[in-house]
């Protein structure tokens, strides 16, 4: 039993990552109906922002402590970030400790607009032209925003560290009333967690309180009755794009303390996003998390001796590493739609 | 009118011959005329020739055809390892071994078409990828990459005393061994290993060619046209596709199975997306759908990877030194991020530029021009006579 | 004797009941025009043809074999061909190779790899092509790009492509939709010229009368899901229960 729900916790954090990525996909392509393979890369930069914003908030002044010396014997030289100068020591340090969580107020605007010239500069002249180019713009757009991050950064993960508050594990199962030690789990991965549904539910409740959020799902399901309304979809179009590039920028912030933010991570989880959009169902936001989370829970499932060994014993070595694309092969030929698929969703 | 396009083939294939054949020479003066490129020409033109059965004739979107190269050259490296060094079995079992996989992921990827089908192949090529580099690391060797040693088996060739690694032979002809001529200043270099990759290239253009002209091939364009029609008039399109499928499958092992040929070792880098996109960037900048297309688009990708790859900082302030200090840093400084190490941030600019203002490709491009210019010639009351454009009353 | 024969299909979406009982026999060598006002059931009932819905109850026979269920292809194997309300052709290939590849595709929908045999050598296959192209008069233009053809040769060219499988049963779905008048004539003399050499039937779903009294043998009479009149066109022309259909059911 807890090593049931030790499993299942640990897939909700990756589990949240796919659903907010697919989410994304599924927003962009039904709304736009473009398939867009860079983002992975909005995921990624998201995550590069928390990068970033240390960074600025390590510039530091270098200064001459002369009651010191260094190993070599010269006086130190003490490096005192700027924001420990201004806000004094207290206040700096916390500043910069909890920089992942402050990333994300500085992600928000820089992945809006990231959305906003992306889908004005290059998605919008792509409505019109076939899905094969819009993917393969996508794609070489995908590259490019890779390789621009690598020249910048580095091909080395950074570590981002998570505020220390939530560094540590705790001891999950004794609050449910379990035995001591029988669930450890870290904080963080709670965090991201929450955080996840917070933003999945934020997006559903945008989606069906708002008046725009209306015309957002009516044009999911039938694009051009919406235009013919007369009601300016070309705004709506680069608004949608910018919360879709939100949502998977702040996955990207609050994931870097989990898996410290490389360039390529984003194509990584662009391609399990794809499998699980195609297994939730092509153009169904519901579909999109249910599959995001039940992929993320059984690729932990996967990962457990016992039925790693279970798979051995049948010749199916290192089932975690492929038991997402087992499932989506299965699904693709019991399901061919996905699990809550719609008929006419890119039939083609 | 039939008879005079056969015609055209003809002269096609023979000129296409003749090129390859002469590439030592009409590539020398552009410093592409040694042996280690103009072999890759020819085998990213056979990778590109093969894929462009399935993109461009077909038209299914591929994003997992690197699967197929990297499985081609692991095959042809344990033929290496187990049997002999001649390349015939291990290019027979790279292809053998290619197109069964294909067949595998063509049957369950070819049962959506679209989006999905690109999704999958992309989806199935990480598989494989992520495959070779852990689970199937007594086959791949994982990190390091398979390698051959002094102790492999080598069934047929006999003991190894020369306690040096053998090199890979054509029935006896080692692939690198290479005959030098200075010509004009400049050092002509005629290589086995060239010379056996070329006339592979030279059989895959002409098999490509012969699919182009046959009914089969005809259908392949009916699929990519209309499906819906195809299968109002009772056919089951699904044989088709996967026949292409496994066809490109088969090539893009064939390619795999020569790049390890030349160089007896295969890592699993050559399975990944950024490699299937590079087959997918050739076919399109050189133009799907054409045939002489893929071969030109892999011989511009490789010539310019070459070249920028080359490029480094001090060439560049070389260059620019002519320029004021502060500007010609300015310069250097942008132009570093798009060469050497920052090769793949060019081919991704390149990759959506193509997209963006030449969907058609470089041979559509060049016809544009050519149009164009006639057109200015002629005075601009004489229509263009083209009976493709022509209106229909 | 009768080729097509629907008998008692029901098709329901939720509560709307799109088809009722619906029985209908088209005669072999005939054209039967199938009519209706606006939301009558006509798509309904031809997509129960082709395979596209599965009827609740009832049954679609062709030849006595069944319908129901089959793939696409399949359906066209056992000699159906079907036209469509826009043209489905082969738009990026030329006339002549639109032609060419249903005289290619075998009528048992077997699979060959002939990727090494050229097309030029298939010599029947195209005699057959010419023939064909003879029939619609369209040999002038066969090798312009089928996307170049104007709406009215696109249908012949798609006549011409349905034709070349020598099909028992043709299903017709709105051949004149948005069609200029000229084109719309040229269609019925077009249609009427293949009943007379080659006698193929005819199942028309149309709902220009125009077309409908200058081509149709028999006609049904479709108004809220089932069928209310079958009967000659002479006969239908005046007949209440129609008038009622068309002008009653308006208000």
């Amino acid at each position: 039993m807890d090593a049931i729900l030790l499993q299942i916790l640990n897939g909700l954090d990756k589990g949240s990552a796919y659903a907010l990525i697919a989410l994304g996909l599924t927003l962009i392509f039904g709304t736009l109906g473009v398939v867009n393979f860079a983002h992975g890369a909005l995921f990624m930069i998201g995550a590069f922002c928390v990068v970033t914003l240390q960074r600025i908030l390590n510039i530091s002044t270098v200064t001459i402590d002369p009651t010191k010396t260094d190993f070599l014997g010269n006086p130190l030289k003490v490096k005192t970030p700027y924001i420990i100068e201004w806000f004094g020591e207290g206040a700096g340090m916390a500043i910069i400790n909890w920089s992942v969580p402050l990333a994300i107020l500085f992600a928000i605007p820089i992945m809006l607009l990231v959305g906003y010239v992306m889908e004005r500069g290059l998605i919008k002249h792509f409505y019109k032209r076939p899905h094969a180019d819009q993917i393969l713009v996508t794609f070489g757009l995908a590259i490019v925003l890779q390789e621009i991050i690598k020249a910048f950064y580095g091909a080395n993960p950074i570590p981002t560290p998570a505020p220390e508050v939530f560094r540590g594990s705790f001891d999950f199962g004794v609050l449910i009333g379990m035995a001591e030690n029988a669930v450890i789990y870290p904080y963080w991965r709670l965090v991201y967690f929450a955080f996840s549904a917070l933003v999945i539910a934020g997006v559903f409740a945008f989606l069906q309180f708002t008046t725009f959020g209306m015309v957002v799902r009516a044009g999911m399901a039938d694009r051009e009755t919406v235009g013919l309304l007369g009601i300016n979809i070309d705004k709506r179009f680069t608004i949608m794009f910018g919360i879709a590039a939100c949502v998977a920028g702040l996955a990207g912030v609050m994931y870097s303390p989990i898996n410290s933010p490389n360039y390529h991570m984003g194509m990584d989880f662009l391609v399990l996003s794809f499998v699980v959009v195609v297994v939730g169902g092509m153009g169904s936001l519901p579909g999109a998390v249910l599959a995001g989370f039940t992929l993320g829970i059984l690729e932990s499932f996967a990962s457990m001796n016992q039925v790693k060994g279970f798979f051995e014993a049948i010749y199916l070595p290192s089932i975690d590493q492929i038991i997402i694309y087992l499932v989506a092969i299965v699904i693709l030929l019991v399901r061919p739609r996905g699990l809550m698929g719609r008929a006419g969703v890119m039939e083609d | 009118m039939i008879d005079k396009l056969q015609n055209n083939d003809r002269m096609l294939m023979t000129l296409f011959t003749l090129m390859v054949l002469a590439g030592p020479i009409l590539l020398a003066p552009f410093g592409a005329g040694y042996p280690d490129l103009l072999q890759r020409f020819c085998i990213f033109g056979i990778f590109a020739i093969g894929f462009n059965i399935l993109f461009g004739l077909t038209g299914y979107l591929s994003f997992g055809h690197a699967a197929f190269l990297g499985v081609g050259s692991y095959s042809a490296v344990w033929m290496f390892k187990l049997l002999t060094m001649n390349v015939i079995p291990a290019l027979i079992l790279a292809v053998v071994i290619a197109g069964l996989f294909s067949l595998l992921i063509g049957f369950i990827s070819l049962r959506r078409s679209g989006i999905y089908f690109s999704i999958l192949t992309l989806a199935f090529a990480q598989m494989s990828f992520s495959l070779a580099y852990s689970v199937l690391t007594p086959i791949t060797n994982g990190e390091t990459g398979l390698q051959l040693t002094l102790n492999d088996p080598r069934i047929l060739d006999g003991a190894n005393t020369t306690g040096s690694l053998p090199s890979t032979n054509f029935f006896g002809l080692t692939m690198n061994s290479t005959a030098k001529f200075d010509f004009l200043g400049m050092v002509l270099q005629f290589n086995v290993g060239f010379y056996f990759c070329a006339v592979m290239l030279i059989l895959a253009f002409y098999l490509a060619m012969r699919i182009f002209r046959s009914p089969f091939g005809l259908m392949l364009k009916a699929i990519k046209t209309n499906q819906n029609r195809l299968n109002y008039t009772g056919v089951n399109t699904r044989p088709y596709t996967l026949a292409a499928f496994v066809i490109s499958g088969m090539y893009a092992g064939l390619a795999g199975g020569l790049m390890a040929c030349t160089d007896p070792l295969a890592g699993a880098e050559r399975m990944q997306w950024t490699a299937s996109g590079e087959v997918v960037l050739m076919t399109i900048l050189g133009g799907a759908g054409t045939l002489l297309g893929p071969v030109l688009g892999a011989g511009f990708i490789k010539y310019f990877e070459n070249i920028f790859s080359k490029i480094n900082d001090n060439v560049l302030h070389s260059w620019f030194s002519f320029l004021p200090d502060g500007l010609e840093d300015l310069i250097v400084w942008v132009l570093h991020f798009f060469v050497g190490k920052g090769w793949h941030l060019t081919l991704g600019l390149l990759f959506m530029m193509v997209v963006i203002f030449l969907p058609g490709g470089l041979l559509q491009g060049a016809s544009h021009i050519i149009d164009w210019i006639r057109g200015k010639k002629q005075s601009s009351s004489t229509q263009i006579s083209n009976p493709n454009s022509m209106p229909a009353e | 004797m009768s080729i097509l024969e629907v008998q008692n299909v029901n098709k329901s979406f939720g509560g709307l009941k799109a088809l009722q009982n619906v029985n209908l026999s088209v005669e072999e060598g005939t054209i039967h025009a199938i009519i209706g006002p606006n939301g009558a059931g006509k798509s309904t009932l031809l997509n129960c043809f082709i395979g596209k819905l599965i009827p609740d109850t009832g049954t679609v026979n062709f030849n006595g074999q069944s319908l129901l269920g089959m793939k696409a292809h399949e359906i066209n194997q056992t000699g159906v061909s079907r036209v469509f309300q826009t043209p489905e052709i082969f738009s990026d290939l030329t006339v002549y190779e639109n032609v060419m590849i249903p005289c290619f595709a075998k009528r048992d929908g077997s699979f060959s790899l002939n990727a090494l045999s050229r097309v030029k050598q298939e010599i029947d296959v195209h005699e057959k092509a010419e023939q064909m192209m003879e029939d619609v008069n369209m040999a002038d233009k066969k090798d312009m790009l089928a996307s170049s053809l104007s709406r009215g040769d696109k249908r012949r060219l798609e006549m011409a492509m349905c034709l070349a499988q020598d099909p028992q049963l043709l299903l017709l779905d709105e051949p004149t939709a948005g069609m200029a008048r000229a084109d719309t004539n040229n269609t019925i003399d077009l249609l009427a010229e293949i009943q007379n050499k080659r006698h193929i039937t005819m199942a028309v779903i149309e709902h220009d009368m125009h077309v409908v009294f200058s081509l149709a043998q028999k006609i049904s009479v479709l108004a809220q899901g089932t069928v209310i009149v079958e009967d000659l066109p002479e006969n239908i022309k005046g007949h209440p229960k129609v008038q009622e259909a068309y002008l009653g059911g308006a208000h």
